[in-house]
This record gives structure tokens, sequence and C-alpha cells, in this order.
């Protein structure tokens, strides 16, 4: 790499990557006139859900204008579209607060269950992902195989559901729903949480596991592994210092893919946790058809996942000499 | 003057059917004393973000859980769903539609303020206000006016006669809140327990009031409400210890925590059901053979084993359960009789008819029933098509809005309630679209009536009148079914719903 050509290497990254930003935000828009559109054609709406079934036309007529649904919706989305640009995602039709309040109250637990998954699961994965592609073929990577296709296999309400009746309901070791006290010690934080990192962890680790085996084994066939062998260099180097910086686009991409999935897919395991977190929250807007909650729920997962995969294509690009200087 | 607490039932009585419900539930009144302490989890079913402190617009059991802790009613229900003195020490009316209420000397709200006369008035009569958004404003359109008539009396007009206000007055929606309070963010009642914190669609705790009104009154240092809305999970969380009772226990999980030494199932006769629903203003489904052929069709028996494992009580297609003192015995019971429906069917020349049933989880175990009507339909040449809708929805576009579908209705106090809210003809949800002239009329006249007897005589004939004709097939009254650990203690039904009616908060006590 010659001194001459570094400023440009870096104006091709930096262009890709504004590029990349740009596109998230059409997305964003695009998604949040999608989501606008389809959740008024569900049936119903906020204030029928609020009165409940013996409610009179005119109550319902009278909440809908307090709640002011009976505006056109072009007029409401670009009203919540304006609120949102400047950083107010309104007021919730259902709960008497600003829905950036009732976020902000749930989305410290969805963030805390996400990262700490991520924390136990990526290590794992990497561990086995390595050590089945070294491994290849042999008696290792085949038991690595069985366990991580049956991994992912498994639902995870069956995962969960099992572990709750032998780990809560039979040993009693850990609690059976995830109720994190104010001010926790340590003791009780990894005792509250480790039933849903647990079931988390089990598809992610097994997904990724897989996906990073892949990624490696892809590379250890290319010549200059081959070279790299023959002059000697031991295999866990190899795979540390030769192999891995080159699987790492892949490797990243796949990394993102389970992380966004932990932010929004975590329904299941907040359902039979009973955990407060954002996908909850968001299944619930649906039901009471909270549309700025739903929304503003809608938007965020949106968000991490586009950040998610911004990242995971600029490390991509960064790691790759030839998409660095396009 | 007629005092209908005193006339009715005394407050000894009260006391005495305390006592009947705690030996009852097991727990030997007599050999232990209720004691002051402990600190429980409770879980039930839904909680979202539309969670309120605001008793006008409690909607799910969770807010009559957290509004019956927090606040105290004029009047309260005992184990047969009688309206017994609360906060109203005398109610005492002449014609059943002017009532003198004296309230209670030395009650305090939990900021400390004392009880008076307005805040009565004020949370009467702020339900008819639209601002309020109050879940009985139906119900409470019937108060006129109230009038203070001295520091701790207060005059309550009716727009007629209704002689079960103190049996209404005791729904958690009447709940007794200061006066000029319209911001709900912060409770202040002058209920059981005083609310600690409160986050909408996670968690309530609350803590014992040492100034409750009830001397020794409650037992519970901290109770802790959250909602685990899957029955496998709660479930488990109660068998695990993480939570000490729990409701909507289904039927099938009821022997696995019968099974467990420290865990009992407490069952609430209750007069909830599903219901099929014909409507009138179609020509299959109002035809009056097609819908007694219909209700031949019921196989009551095989759904109270099999659906609700005999955890139900069979229902004569009314809405009156065998346990309510205006039920009519006299109404022999309808059996499943498929020849019979099979004739009824013939007659009315609708053999080989095809017609759709909507079906919804959010009609509880509907699609069961479903199943099990187009088994027995197909066989007498009926052709049901059972169509499956989600729940999210389902009461705004399909409840009532096709020829068959299935309804579900919550046990009411009163029997003069459910009739007005279901069965009279123009009630908003008169399911079926049913109109009967003398129904209506009866209904008007019960309400008039003083003497109990002839009361219940009315309501026999209403019974009759829609058992007869009336376009919904009832087949079974489910129970409600709660699961407990056994230290707690002092536990006994109260029909209304399940944890006693929502008011368990203030009877029961840790034993350990």
């Amino acid at each position: 790499m010659s001194a001459a050509t570094t400023p440009s290497i870096w104006r091709g990254a930096v262009r890709l990557i504004a590029q990349r930003i740009g596109l998230a935000f059409v997305t964003l828009l695009l998604v949040s006139a999608v989501i606008f559109t389809l959740s008024s054609l569900l049936p119903g709406d906020a204030a029928q859900e609020v009165l409940g079934r013996g409610a009179s036309p005119e109550q319902v007529a009278a909440l809908r204008h307090q709640m002011g649904l009976d505006r056109p919706a072009p007029v409401r989305y670009v009203e919540w579209l304006f609120g949102i640009a400047t950083g107010n995602p309104g007021h919730s039709l259902v709960a008497n607060e600003p829905v950036a309040e009732i976020i902000s109250e749930r989305l410290p637990n969805t963030l805390t269950l996400a990262a700490l998954t991520t924390l136990v699961a990526v290590p794992c994965a990497f561990l086995i992902g390595i050590a089945s592609a070294v491994a290849q073929g042999r008696k290792l990577d085949r038991l690595l195989n069985i366990l991580t296709l049956s991994m992912v296999a498994l639902p995870e309400f069956l995962v969960a559901t099992i572990a709750v009746l032998i780990l809560a309901v039979k040993l009693q070791w850990l609690p059976s729903i995830t109720l994190v006290p104010k001010d926790p010690t340590f003791g009780q934080f990894v005792r509250a949480y480790a039933m849903p990192v647990i079931v988390l962890g089990v598809g992610v680790i097994a997904q990724l596991g897989r996906m990073i085996r892949a990624a490696i084994i892809a590379e250890l066939g290319r010549p200059y592994v081959e070279m790299a062998r023959l002059k000697g260099v031991k295999s866990m180097r190899m795979v540390f210092r030769h192999v891995l910086p080159n699987a790492i686009g892949p490797i990243v991409n796949a990394m993102a893919l389970s992380l966004s999935y932990l932010f929004g897919g975590a329904i299941v395991v907040e359902t039979i946790f009973s955990y407060p977190g954002l996908a909850s929250l968001m299944v619930n807007a649906v039901t009471t058809r909270d549309m700025p909650l739903l929304q503003a729920c809608a938007m965020i997962f949106c968000a991490t996942y586009l950040l998610l995969v911004l990242i995971a294509d600029t490390v991509a690009i960064l790691a790759n000499p030839r998409l660095r200087q396009r | 003057m007629v005092d209908v607490f005193s006339t009715d039932v005394s407050r000894r009585t009260l006391l005495g059917g305390l006592a009947a419900g705690l030996a009852a539930s097991g727990v030997g009144a007599a050999e232990r004393r209720p004691r002051v302490g402990g600190r429980i989890r409770v879980a039930s079913v839904a909680a979202s973000t539309a969670d309120t402190l605001d008793p006008a617009k409690g909607n799910l059991s969770t807010d009559y859980l957290r509004h019956y802790m927090i606040y105290s009613g004029l009047t309260q229900y005992d184990g047969q769903m009688r309206g017994q003195p609360c906060l109203a020490e005398q109610m005492v009316t002449r014609d059943n539609i002017v009532w003198h209420i004296r309230l209670r000397r030395g009650v305090h709200f939990h900021d400390g303020k004392p009880l008076t006369a307005d805040d009565v008035v004020y949370s009467l009569m702020r339900h008819r206000d639209p601002a309020t958004g109050s879940k009985v404003k139906a119900i409470a359109d019937q108060f006129v006016g109230a009038r203070r008539t001295g520091p701790l009396e207060l005059e309550l007009r009716l727009t007629g006669p209704n002689p079960d206000l103190p049996i209404i007055l005791a729904a958690p929606q009447f709940l007794i809140v200061e006066e000029g309070r319209r911001d709900f963010s912060k409770a202040n009642g002058t209920g059981p327990y005083i609310c600690a914190a409160f986050a909408p669609g996670i968690r309530t705790i609350v803590r014992r009031n040492p100034h409750y009104w009830k001397p020794g009154r409650p037992y519970l240092e901290e109770i802790e409400l959250i909602a685990i809305p899957d029955e496998i999970s709660r479930v488990n969380a109660l068998l695990s210890g993480d939570v000490q009772m729990v409701n909507a226990v289904s039927p099938g999980s009821v022997k696995r925590v019968r099974a467990s030494s420290t865990h009992a199932i407490m069952e609430t006769q209750s007069s909830l059901f599903t219901d099929l629903i014909m409507r009138r203003d179609h020509p299959v489904t109002g035809n009056p053979d097609f819908v007694l052929a219909m209700k031949y069709l019921m196989d009551r028996e095989l759904i109270k084993r099999a659906l609700f494992r005999g955890f139900a009580t069979i229902a004569n297609d009314h809405p009156i359960a065998p346990f309510d003192p205006n039920f009519n015995p006299d109404i022999p019971q309808r059996p499943f009789d498929p020849d019979r429906s099979r004739f009824l069917l013939k007659r009315a020349g609708l053999q080989g008819v095809r017609l759709p049933v909507y079906v919804s989880p959010a009609a509880s175990l509907s699609v069961d029933m479903g199943s099990i009507l187009q088994e027995h339909a197909a066989q007498i040449g009926l052709e049901l098509a059972i169509n499956r809708v989600p729940s999210d929805g389902y009461w705004s576009t399909h409840w009532m809005k096709h020829p068959l579908t299935f309804g579900n209705v919550n046990p009411r106090p009163t029997a003069d309630m459910v009739f007005s809210l279901f069965f009279q003809s123009q009630a908003l949800q008169n399911e079926s679209g049913w109109s009967s002239a003398r129904f209506d009329r009866l209904l008007v006249e019960a309400r008039a009536t003083t003497d109990p007897a002839r009361r219940k005589a009315i309501y026999g004939e209403m019974q009759w009148i829609v058992h007869q004709h009336g376009g919904l097939g009832i087949p079974v009254f489910i129970s409600l079914l709660d699961g407990y650990d056994r230290r707690l203690r002092g536990l006994f039904p109260i029909p209304l719903g399940g944890f006693m009616g929502y008011t368990f908060a203030e009877y029961v006590w840790w034993d350990a």
C-alpha cells in the first residue's frame, strides 16, 4: 500500500458508508408509511378497543374525536412524521403517558437482555464455529454439527418450557419468570437473567456457530491457507491471524442478523418469562390499536436493524480492500 | 324508610358469612388466627399500557385487583353476591328511587384527608361526564343527582326505582376517590393498601395501610401484582414459588397444581358463559325452529366433562346460574336430543342447509364448542362450516355480525344487570337481536318491585321467556379456577370473579 493511494481508499469507503446511511433513512421512511397503512387496515381502532364491547356508537365517536382519529389518515401520518423528525414520538392513545416515557421504561430491559445474550452467545458461537471448522469432518465436528443443528431446529417455546419445568419447577434453582428487583445484587441479577439468556442464547449460538464454521471452512480451502500451511504455520495461529480477518465480512453480517433478532424477536421469551421488553410492548400496541406507540416501536426495531446491518457493512467494507477502493 | 342493610342482611351475618367462608376453604379459623405480616406476589392474566389507577376506567382483572387494594366502595360483595356495608354505614330508601346514604365516621384517605360526603358525591357523579371515560357510564346515567345533606350524609336520586343499588355500588368502578381528583398518576384511596409503585403493563406494588378503617386489617405487609399472560407460565410460576397466587388456571392444569403438596386450587362457580348467538335478522338463524333445534343439539354434559373437566355448571339457555338466588328451578333442563333437533329442522325445511359458524379464542373455548356442534349437526343433516378467526379484532369485526357467532359474557352481580345489558330488545349487546315486549315490560316491573319474593317470581318468568324464545344457546356456566400457595389463608370464593371477586387482598393472610 503506497502513501499516495491512502486518502482515496478512505474517501471511497466514506462515500460508500454515507450512501448506506442515506439509504437507511429512506428505508425508515418507507417502513413508517407501510406500518401506518397496514395498521390502519386492522379491524377496529383505539377508541373501540379502549371502550370495549359494550360501548354505544356515540361514546365511540366522542372518544375517536378526542383522540383525533376522525381526521384523515394522511394528515395524521404527516403530523406524526413531523413529530418524530423533531424527536417527539407523540402521546399514547391508550396509556395516559407520552410514548417516549413508556418506551424509556422498556428499552433498557430489551437492551440489557440483548446485551447479556450477546455477551454469552458470541464467544460460545466463535468457539463452536472455529473448533468445528478446524476439526472439519472429524468426530468433534460431527458431534458439534448434530448439536447445533438440533439447537436450531428446537423452537424457542419448547426450549423455554422444558428449561422452566426442569430448572424452575422441579429443581427450583432458577425463577420461572424474570423479575429484576430494583438495585439488584450481582447474584440476583444473574439468577433473574439466567433463564431467558439461556433460551435466547441457544438459537443464536447455534445459528451463529454454523455461519462461522461455514465462513472459516470457505477460507480454509483457499490457496493462501495452503501456502501458510506449507510454510509451517500452526493451525490455531493460522485461524486467528490469517483466516479470521478474511472471513470477518460474512461473520459480522451473520452477527448483525442474529443480534437484530434479539431485539425484536424476543417476543416468545418475553411472553414466557413475563419480561417487560419492547417486543411485548409492540404486540400490546397492536392489540390496543395504539398507533403512536406501535409506530415508535416499529421505528426502533427498524432503526436497530438498519444500524446493525450498517455496522456490519462498514466492517466488511473496511476489511475488504477491493470494496474499500471502489 | 327501610335500611337495606339492617333488613336484608345485618352486619352480623356478614361476619358470619366470612367465617363460614373461612371454614369452607379448610382454613380452620378456630385453630389459627390471622396474623399481620408477609409479602406475596400475585399474577393475573393481562396487563397492558392501558392499566390505570382510575377506578372508573378499570377494564381488566388486574385493574380490579389493584383498585380494590387501594380504594374502598360504599358497599362490598359477600360470598352470596349481596351488597354489604363498607364506607356506607347505612343506605335507606322508601321507593328505591331516592336513597339516603350515611357514611362511616373516621375514615381517612391515604394522605390523611378525612372522607366526607363531597368525595362520595364527586365519585358517583363523575361517571356521567363523558370526559371521565367511565366504563359504567351507562349504569351511572340512572343517577339523576347526588346531594350532600350533611358532612357524612348524602342523598342519591335515580331516574327510576332500582332495588339493586347496594349491589351495583360494590362494583370496582364505583370505588370512592377524593373530590376533584382528575389526575390518576398517583392513587389516593381509603382502601386496605397504599400504592407504593405502579408501572402500567409491568407491576403494581402496594403496602399495608396501617390506618385502615377496618381494625386489624389488612394482614399482608406488601403485595406485588404482576401479569403473566401465558397460562402455562403462570402455573409454572406458581409451582416454582415465584408467585403465591394466580387466576385463570385452565382445567387441564388442575391436576398439576393438586399434585403439589404445597399448592391448592380454589374453584369459584360463576355465571360466566360462552354462548352460541343466532341472529334474528337472518332467514335461517331467525327461524324459531332452527333456534330450538340448535339448543337441543348442545351436548352440555360432554362440554362440561370434556372441555372443562367438570369445572362448569350445566346451563339452560338463560343467563341465571343455579346458585343465583333468583334462579328458577321449575324450568326443566333442556336435554341433548338430536332426534328432536332433526324433527325441528325438518319442520323448518332447513335440512341440508350450509352455514358458517364463527369461532375464536376470544370467546373462551368457542373453538371446541363449535367443533362439537359441527359433529352433531352433521348427523342431523346440517352442514356447519367452522370459521376460526383470531382473537384480535374479533369483537369489533365478527361478533354479532354473522348469522352464527360465539359470544362470551362475564358474571354480573345482579339479574337486572345481565338482562338489561344483554337481553332487553334495545340493549347494545342484545347479541341475537331478539325482542320480546313481555320480557321488556317485566324487566321494568321488577325494578319497581320491593318485595324480594315477587321480584324472584318476575325474574323466574323472564328466565322462562329467554329459555324458550331467546336467540342464545348457553351450554354451561364456567367455573373460575385460582391456584394458590397453601400458606395463603383466608380465601373463599366470591362468584363475581377469580381472586375472591378481585377483593382477596383485604382478607388473606400469610401463615408462615
